[in-house]
């Protein structure tokens, strides 16, 4: 790979990545302004869209939850891709950092998922009158939470980080290729199977009123996540790398202090 | 390449004739559970009709998944697995023959075997051809997906239940075309349509699985 970094100055940042070192002293400058605009944000997003924000004319104040459902389920599947691009990373350039990465976006990203049906299950009542119903999306869902398990319980099993690493990777990568084939399989199956009582896919477009706080939730959660998924790598960092001497420094300097 | 694939297809296949008792296990598993539906559910032969295809497809789904643990097993404990994985040819071509014959102990007489228990679940008449049709192409999809799982946990020590958690999400869309080919054919639709999808599944898992599995078991060297 001495090649590649020679060849072009634009491939440092991306060696530099590399480098668990590098990333622990570089986020660790960030978080403090990442964790403010991450709470801004969703403070902003909370109170304008569950003070200000405008009934709906249907749901009445009901439909409320959806400041908190649409961005958690945005990041539940965002996070899958995640959690899958950084197991390939990892594979192709052995890249010890973003194994790291992985392991840390998987119980985030299942926790996520799991707050997603959970959100979903209480919006479900007031307006289609059930928490569960075998719907393609809620379906696909629940399969994503099941994916991200088997990743979760994989990467437990093996006692060699560098094996559980490879396992995680491969089995996450498998899972992408089958997340289209499930959601489309699921969206058949339902329409199938179950007359369309229930219009997910077709609601109404949002009026402004109601979108713009949206927004800014689902951008808070989006720095939420990066907030989340920092601190956890970190966390990893420290854990596997507490043999180095940077490490030990890190402990002596904290000690004193 | 296909040297690989034939030795270890027959291979695999005389391993399993001479352990016969063993390879019979999943077969008479599916056979036993679905006297259980009956007993469970109802014996009326119009409730059962209403359900026999998803059973019956559940029921292959299960049985599959129990055989599919001992895939690599024997080999990993014998240390023939490593001088697989030293050898110079291609890892994906043996495994695929592996699991060929793992699909032909296990999958192809649950395809053979479905028409019985279809007569005693009741199933409509319609419904024969398709349920075997589209086992026969579901059953190498399952054997293919679970050979990857298969050499994720082969070096686990209860890899079995952890197996059934990896590859049961992926089965998903295999038992949703595979039950939906039966139900359309009985409710008097065309059924070539989902069961082409089987064999398009098939044919991405034929070419993809193999090497998911190979990437796979080189783990094993790892641990």
């Amino acid at each position: 790979m001495n090649w590649l970094s020679n060849w072009s100055p634009s491939w440092q940042w991306f060696h530099r990545l590399g480098s668990p070192r590098w990333f622990y002293q570089t986020t660790g400058r960030w978080l403090p302004w990442l964790s403010l605009l991450a709470f801004m944000l969703l403070s902003t997003g909370l109170l304008w869209g569950l003070g200000f924000a405008p009934q709906d004319a249907k749901q009445g104040n009901s439909f409320r939850i959806i400041y908190l459902h649409v961005p958690v389920s945005f990041l539940a599947l965002a996070g899958y891709y995640i959690m899958a691009i950084a197991g390939a990373v990892g594979l192709i350039w052995k890249m010890k950092l973003s194994y790291m990465v992985m392991k840390s976006a998987a119980p985030i990203g299942a926790a996520l998922t799991f707050l997603a049906l959970f959100t979903g299950a209480i919006w479900g009542k007031p307006t289609w009158g059930t928490y569960w119903v075998w719907d393609a999306r809620v379906t696909s869902m629940l399969i994503l939470l099941f994916l991200y398990s088997g990743v979760l319980a994989l990467q437990y099993a093996f006692h060699s980080n560098e094996a559980g690493n490879k396992a995680g990777a491969i089995l996450a990568l498998v899972g992408t290729v089958n997340i289209p084939i499930i959601y489309k399989s699921v969206d058949w199956w339902y329409t199938l199977h179950q007359p369309a009582t229930i219009k997910f896919t077709s609601a109404p477009s949002m009026h402004p009123d109601m979108f713009q706080p949206l927004l800014v939730m689902i951008l808070g959660f989006y720095c939420f996540y990066t907030v989340a998924l920092f601190l956890f790598t970190r966390a990893e960092i420290l854990r596997r790398e507490r043999k180095s001497v940077w490490v030990k420094e890190l402990a002596i300097a904290r000690d004193q202090a | 390449m296909a040297s690989g694939f034939s030795a270890y297809l027959r291979r695999d296949l005389l391993l399993a004739y001479r352990r016969r008792g063993e390879a019979a296990s999943p077969l008479i598993f599916f056979i036993m559970i679905s006297t259980l539906i009956p007993l469970g559910i109802t014996p009326e032969a119009t409730r059962l009709a209403e359900i026999a295809p998803g059973i019956i497809w559940v029921m292959a789904l299960l049985a599959t998944l129990l055989s599919t643990d001992g895939l690599f097993a024997s080999d990993y404990q014998d240390g023939s697995l490593e001088q697989l994985l030293i050898s110079p040819q291609l890892l994906a071509m043996p495994v695929l023959g592996k699991t060929a014959a793992h699909w032909i102990v296990t999958g192809l007489p649950l395809t053979l075997t479905s028409p019985l228990l279809g007569v005693m679940l009741s199933l409509p008449a319609q419904g024969y051809v398709p349920m075997v049709a589209s086992l026969a192409l579901g059953t190498g999809c399952l054997s293919l997906i679970g050979s990857v799982g298969a050499a994720l946990t082969v070096s686990l020590r209860k890899g079995g239940l952890l197996l059934s958690l990896l590859v049961m999400p992926l089965y998903m869309p295999v038992i949703i075309f595979g039950s939906t080919t039966v139900q359309s054919a009985i409710d008097g639709f065309a059924w070539s349509g989902p069961l082409a999808i089987l064999g398009a599944m098939l044919a991405a898992s034929i070419a993809l699985c193999p090497l998911a599995a190979a990437g796979a078991l080189r783990l094993t060297s790892v641990n």
